[in-house]
């Protein structure tokens, strides 16, 4: 009874440990935003990685994603002859819910396992400890400019993921489920509020500082070689999707009980 | 003058520095000697300021480096070069922003200047023509000497070496050894290196000091200690596997 209640008080200090040590990480990096210079050119290459090399694979994923929806509706819809609403459905889960989710867990599992990997290797070969020697604060130089080019770069990737969703949609729509043109676009427009996509670039803004800090914090505590890096890099990707969904969860609650 | 008095350092109970005291004088090479894992990279990273001392201090010129704002231990940083013992490139980063490094980063120095300065480094270290290498096509050697150059590019008053000679071969150890003996002498800079290596020790050396079980054992000159009686220190500069050091544990297992 007692080793259980020691190792529950245990596992309970390293969550707090943990959440601390991500709030530290998390104000310093706010602080650091602010004290020029900004690295043009690293944010630019961070920029670069995480935005433009996304592309690609957020289009295969926000595009099967678009046209499953739009099938598994069908199926539905269908026996109720309602397909047209597949198109506001398509939008409307596209915007809301599945363009910022489903971005968020694919740079936290690209990019986000990059960056600790990066920053892990460093903090094993001691060139975290050269930059703190040579009087450059690893904060400012190594999370700021991944901090702000996720920032920036996760609700541009969300609004391309709902753009394509919905043309998966369309594909579907229009294709196989013989919908006008004009009647599928008028139906996926007509639902849109602001609200839909505001709701959802917000969220993604929050993951992006999730997967960001949270990548950033396992890299910097990184210990034991090539096998902690490892590990570390597991425990990133995994950390930042509990948090995503958990945090999705909590705002998906929250914006449905205020915006009542 | 540096001046360690009663550090202590643990990590998660397992003491690794404990009550050690040791003055390191001004425009000497002091070395210290001791074991694998015995601490003597974390007692390098309390002198520039990486972990703070659980308790004791550690005075730079009558100041205490733990209290230090961060703008002091800026300062103070850049008055300091450290080569790590894996040399700690950034693997990003050319030869060239490698060395030129903090003059990048704290100092508005035009292209030309910094690749100049950077060539100077260089030169000093015995290398050229490397400046658009990454360092991952450098051997292990010209690595290490890389990391010299970018820890004198700062010009410092203070020289800190975590065992400069282990992981080359014997021949560029004892190359980097005169090289430090070189630095020293031009540079007029106070060194303090750690090492298990004796040879290298005995080489640069103008004081050795000795760490063991947390706490320095034996401070003098190389000669001094050769000629110390006690066990310890023998056992460790001959190099002996049987010893007082090594007392009941059976390296037969090994055999
Ligand atoms: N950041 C750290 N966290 C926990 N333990 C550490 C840390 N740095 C060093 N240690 C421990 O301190 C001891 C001394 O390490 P070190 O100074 O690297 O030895 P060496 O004398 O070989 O340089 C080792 O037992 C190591 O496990
Ligand atoms: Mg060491």
């Amino acid at each position: 009874m007692r080793k259980i209640l020691e190792a529950l008080g245990e596992r309970f200090l390293n969550l707090v440990r943990y959440s601390g040590g991500v709030a530290i990480l998390l104000g310093q990096a706010l602080f650091w935003v602010g004290v020029p210079p900004l690295r043009r050119r690293h944010i630019a290459e961070q920029m670069n990685f995480i935005g433009v090399n996304s592309l690609p694979i957020t289009f295969l994923i926000s595009l099967f994603t678009g046209m499953v929806l739009a099938l598994q509706s069908a199926y539905q819809m269908q026996k109720i002859s309602a397909e047209m609403y597949i198109a506001s459905l398509v939008s409307l889960s596209m915007t809301r819910e599945l363009g910022p989710v489903l971005t968020a867990l694919i740079v936290a599992g690209r990019v986000g396992a990059s960056i600790t990997a990066e920053l892990g290797t460093m903090k094993v070969t001691e060139q975290i400890d050269a930059l703190d020697t040579l009087a450059t604060n690893p904060v400012k130089y190594l999370v700021v400019p991944r901090f702000l080019a996720l920032i920036i770069m996760l609700p541009i990737l969300t609004i391309y993921s709902d753009i394509v969703g919905m043309v998966g949609g369309y594909i579907i729509g229009t294709f196989k489920l013989h919908i006008s043109h004009d009647m599928y676009v008028k139906m996926t427009y007509d639902p849109l509020k602001f609200k839909d996509v505001g709701t959802g670039l917000i969220k993604s803004f929050f993951f992006a500082i999730i997967i960001c800090v949270v990548a950033c914090y396992e890299g910097m505590k990184t210990e034991g070689g090539a096998e902690g890096v490892g590990k570390a890099t597991t425990s990133s990707v995994v950390t930042s999707f509990i948090l995503i969904i958990a945090f999705d969860c909590f705002f998906t609650a929250l914006f449905y009980f205020v915006g009542k | 003058m540096i001046d360690i008095i009663n550090l202590c350092k643990s990590f998660d109970g397992h003491t690794v520095l404990d009550n050690l005291n040791l003055k390191i004088n001004t425009g000497e090479t002091t070395v210290i000697i001791g074991r694998s894992g015995c601490g003597k990279s974390v007692l390098l990273k309390h002198i520039i300021g990486l972990f703070k001392p659980d308790s004791g201090q550690v005075m730079i010129d009558g100041k205490d480096v733990a209290l230090m704002d961060s703008r002091e231990l800026n300062n103070l940083r850049m008055s300091f070069g450290m080569l790590f013992q894996g040399a700690a490139l950034f693997d990003s980063l050319t030869v060239c922003e490698n060395v030129g490094f903090a003059m990048i980063e704290h100092f508005d120095i035009p292209p030309d200047e910094l690749r100049k300065r950077v060539k100077e480094c260089l030169t000093l270290v015995g290398l050229k023509d490397i400046e658009d290498k990454k360092p991952a096509e450098l051997s292990g050697g010209m690595r290490k000497r890389v990391g010299l150059a970018r820890a004198i590019c700062v010009r410092p008053k203070i020289m800190l070496y975590d065992e400069p000679t282990t992981g080359v071969d014997p021949i560029m150890g004892d190359a980097i050894n005169d090289l430090i003996v070189e630095l020293h002498n031009k540079l007029k800079v106070t060194s303090i290196a750690v090492t298990h290596d004796m040879k290298s020790a005995y080489k640069i050396a103008d004081k050795v000091a000795m760490l063991y079980n947390g706490k320095i054992i034996i401070y003098g000159t190389p000669d001094e200690i050769k000629r110390s009686p006690n066990e310890i220190v023998q056992q460790f500069i001959t190099g002996a596997a049987t010893g007082p050091i090594t007392e009941g544990i059976d390296f037969e297992h090994l055999l």
